[in-house]
C-alpha cells in the first residue's frame, strides 16, 4: 500500500475543526439560544401558568383565527399555484414574463405595504370599502381582511415551487396520456399530479409556515381587537407590550412548535423527493 | 388503415413548417419521413396524430376526414423520441394506462388488462420488467416499453417520432431490425420520422424525403436512392460528387468532358449541376475510349471492403471521390500525385433553377 496522496481540496484537520466550530457556535448563538429562551420564559412561572396562558379564551381565539387564515391561504394558493404553474409551463402566451413577475410581487414588497394596500382598497375611505360596508360586509379590522392579507403575502409559494418543476418535466407525458385516450381530468390526476406531488407538498408547507407566522400585513388590517382580529403573532405582541411575559412566551412557544413541526415535515418531504428511483427519469 | 394527407399547410409564426404537403400511405405500410432537422417531418407526424392542427388541408383515415377529430378519438399509437413513459408508474402500469383510462363500459376487466399487458410485454421481450420503474431500464428497453404502451390500445396507426434517435448506434441498428420484424408480424400502418437515411432505407417500405416543409420525393428505398428526383435528395441520400457545368441541346459540358443528357434536349446553354455517386466512377491508368476526366490522385484510404480514392480534376481542381473494390484498386498505380482517368458510369444532370436546394 502506498500512502494516500492528500487531495487538493482537503484542508488540514485543525482548519476543518475551526470552521465547523465557528459555524456551530454561531448556530447555537443565533438560533439555539433564542429557541431555548422562548421555552424557558414560557415556563418561567411554572407549568400551571403556562397551561393557563394557553387555555385563555383570547389565546385560543387567536389560535383559531391563525388556523383559519392559514387554511384558507393554503387552499386558495394551492389551487392558484397549480393553475398558474400549469399555464406557464405548458402553454405559450403573450405576457407570460409579466405574469411570472407579478407572482413574485408579494415577495418583493414589504408586508406592511401589502396591508396598507388592503386598507386603501377596503377601508372605510377606501376604493370599494364604503360600497361593501353599505352591503354589510366589513373587510378591514375584521376576519376577511386578515384572511385576504394572509392569502396575499403567501401567494407565490406554491406557484414558485411548481413552475420550474413543471417546466423541466415538459408536456410529453401529458401528450402521451391524451394519445392513449385519457380525458383531461384523468390526465391531471393520473399523470400530472403524481409528477408534481412532492413539489406541491413542499410548496404547501412553505405557504403554511409563512401564513401562520405572518405579522406585518396582518397587523395593518387587523386593528388588534382582542379575541376577534388577533392572530397568534399579533397576540404575542399585545401580551408582550402589556408586560405579560410568561403568557407572551407561552403563545410564542405555540408558534415555535408549529415551526418545528413544519421543519420536520419539510425534512421528511425532502427525503422523499430525493429518492433516486423517482427523481431521475432520464 | 390508410392515411391520406391532403395539401397540409402549417406555420409557426413567421416560420413555414409545412408547405402544401400531400402524401398517401397505404394500409399496412411502413413509411419513413426522412429529412434534416427543421424540415417539418415531426410537425407532419404530430398533425397526423392530432397533437398539432394544420392551418389548411386535411388528414383522412381510411377515406374519412379526421382533420378535426380529437387526438384521443383518432386511435393512433404514438412513440415519442424521449419515450415519455410515466415515470411514477411501473412498466406494467405504463402499458396498462391506455386500457385503464377507458370509460367503465368499454374498459376490459382487470384480468383481461393483465393478460393483454403481459402479452405485449412478452412481444417486446420485456415481461420480466413488469414491476420495475422506467428509470431502472436502459434506453432501448424504455423505447420497447413505450412501443408496447402504444400498441396496448390496438391503434389503427402507429406513429413513431425519431424512435431510435436517443439510442447508441449498435442498439439502434438492432432495434430497427426488430421494429421491421414486429411490423411484418402486426401489419399496423406505421409512419416513422428519422433524420438518418440509413435507418429510413433499411427499415421502411417507402420513404418520403422532406426538405424545408415540402415532400421532395416519395418512393421505395431503391427508387429514392437510385433515381433521386432532385439535387436535394441526391445530396441527402448517400455520398455524392457534385459538378457544375452547362447543358446545351441534350449534352452536358462538365469540366473538360461532355456527357449525353437526353432529358434536357431543349436546354440552350443553361447552367446545370451534375451528380455522380463515388461507386459509379471507374478509374483507369491510361486514357480510356469513352468520356473521362483527367484527374490527379491526392489520397487513398482502404479501411473496410472498399478503397476510397481522393482525386482532383486537372485544371479546375474540383475534388472527386471514387469508391473501388480492392481488386480494381490493386490494378492501379496508386501513388499520390499520379495522373489517372475517371469515368462516370451514371451521371444525373439537373438544370437550374432548383440547384440551390441541393447545396
Amino acid at each position: 500500500m502506498v500512502a494516500p496522496i492528500p487531495r487538493a481540496t482537503t484542508e488540514p484537520a485543525w482548519v476543518r475543526r475551526l470552521l465547523l466550530g465557528v459555524a456551530l457556535a454561531f448556530l447555537a448563538l443565533a438560533l439555539g439560544l433564542p429557541l431555548a429562551i422562548v421555552f424557558a420564559q414560557a415556563f418561567a412561572s411554572g407549568a400551571a401558568a403556562y397551561a393557563a396562558a394557553i387555555a385563555d379564551p383570547v389565546t385560543l381565539s387567536a389560535v383559531r383565527l391563525t388556523l383559519l387564515a392559514a387554511g384558507v391561504a393554503v387552499v386558495l394558493n394551492t389551487v392558484f399555484g397549480v393553475a398558474v404553474a400549469w399555464a406557464v409551463a405548458k402553454f405559450e402566451f403573450r405576457g407570460k414574463g409579466l405574469l411570472i413577475t407579478l407572482i413574485d410581487l408579494p415577495f418583493t414588497i414589504s408586508p406592511v405595504v401589502s396591508g396598507l394596500m388592503l386598507v386603501l382598497l377596503f377601508g372605510s375611505n377606501g376604493l370599494v370599502g364604503p360600497w361593501l360596508a353599505s352591503h354589510g360586509v366589513q373587510v378591514v379590522f375584521a376576519v376577511p381582511g386578515i384572511v385576504l392579507a394572509t392569502v396575499f403575502v403567501t401567494f407565490p409559494f406554491v406557484a414558485r415551487e411548481l413552475i420550474p418543476l413543471m417546466q423541466e418535466q415538459g408536456t410529453e407525458e401529458e401528450e402521451a396520456a391524451v394519445v392513449l385516450g385519457a380525458r383531461p381530468w384523468q390526465m391531471f390526476w393520473r399523470v400530472t399530479l403524481p409528477n408534481i406531488k412532492w413539489g406541491l407538498v413542499y410548496g404547501v408547507i412553505l405557504c403554511n409556515a409563512r401564513a401562520m407566522g405572518e405579522f406585518g400585513a396582518v397587523s395593518v388590517v387587523s386593528g388588534h381587537i382582542r379575541g376577534k382580529t388577533n392572530t397568534l403573532p399579533l397576540h404575542v405582541e399585545v401580551l408582550y407590550n402589556e408586560y405579560q411575559f410568561a403568557a407572551a412566551f407561552a403563545a410564542a412557544s405555540l408558534l415555535t412548535l408549529l415551526a418545528l413541526a413544519t421543519l420536520v415535515v419539510k425534512e421528511l418531504v425532502e427525503r422523499r423527493t430525493h429518492r433516486p428511483s423517482v427523481a431521475s427519469s432520464e | 388503415m390508410s392515411i391520406h394527407i391532403d395539401r397540409v399547410h402549417k406555420r409557426f409564426g413567421a416560420f413555414t413548417a409545412l408547405d402544401d404537403v400531400s402524401l398517401d400511405i397505404a394500409s399496412g405500410e411502413l413509411v419513413a419521413l426522412l429529412g434534416p432537422s427543421g424540415c417539418g417531418k415531426t410537425t407532419l407526424l404530430r398533425i397526423i396524430a392530432g397533437l398539432e392542427s394544420a392551418d389548411a388541408g386535411a388528414i383522412r383515415f381510411a377515406g374519412e376526414d379526421a382533420t378535426r377529430r380529437h387526438v384521443r378519438d383518432r386511435r393512433v399509437g404514438f412513440v415519442f423520441q424521449h419515450y415519455a413513459l410515466f415515470r411514477h408508474m411501473t412498466v406494467f402500469q405504463n402499458v396498462a394506462f391506455g386500457l385503464s383510462v377507458r370509460p367503465r363500459a368499454e374498459r376490459p376487466s382487470a384480468a383481461e388488462i393483465r393478460a393483454r399487458v403481459m402479452d405485449l410485454l412478452t412481444l417486446v421481450q420485456l415481461d420480466w420488467t413488469a414491476d420495475r420503474y422506467p428509470s431502472q431500464l436502459s434506453g432501448g428497453q424504455r423505447q420497447r416499453v413505450a412501443l408496447a404502451r402504444a400498441l396496448a390500445v390496438e391503434p389503427k396507426v402507429l406513429l413513431l417520432d425519431e424512435p431510435f434517435g436517443a439510442l447508441d448506434a449498435k442498439v439502434r441498428r438492432e432495434l430497427r431490425r426488430w421494429l421491421r420484424r414486429l411490423h411484418d408480424q402486426l401489419h399496423v400502418t406505421s409512419v416513422f420520422v428519422t433524420h438518418d437515411q440509413e435507418e429510413a432505407l433499411d427499415v421502411s417500405d417507402r420513404v418520403a424525403v422532406m426538405n424545408a416543409g415540402r415532400v421532395e420525393q416519395v418512393g421505395t428505398p431503391a427508387e429514392v436512392y437510385d433515381r433521386p428526383a432532385s439535387p436535394f435528395v441526391f445530396h441527402f441520400l448517400g455520398e455524392v460528387n457534385r459538378f457544375g457545368g452547362t447543358v446545351h441541346r441534350g449534352t452536358a459540358q462538365l469540366g473538360a468532358a461532355h456527357f449525353p443528357a437526353p432529358e434536357h434536349a431543349d436546354a440552350d446553354g443553361a447552367d446545370a449541376v451534375a451528380f455522380v455517386r463515388p461507386h459509379d466512377i471507374a478509374v483507369a491508368a491510361t486514357p480510356p475510349a469513352g468520356t473521362s476526366w483527367e484527374v490527379t490522385l491526392t489520397g487513398t484510404s482502404a479501411a473496410g471492403p472498399l478503397v476510397r480514392l481522393e482525386l482532383e480534376t486537372a485544371g479546375t481542381g474540383e475534388p472527386v471521390e471514387a469508391l473501388l473494390t480492392r481488386e480494381e484498386a490493386a490494378r492501379l498505380p496508386l501513388e499520390r500525385g499520379r495522373t489517372l482517368y475517371a469515368m462516370p458510369r451514371a451521371v444525373r444532370v439537373f438544370v437550374e433553377p432548383g440547384i440551390e436546394a441541393g447545396r
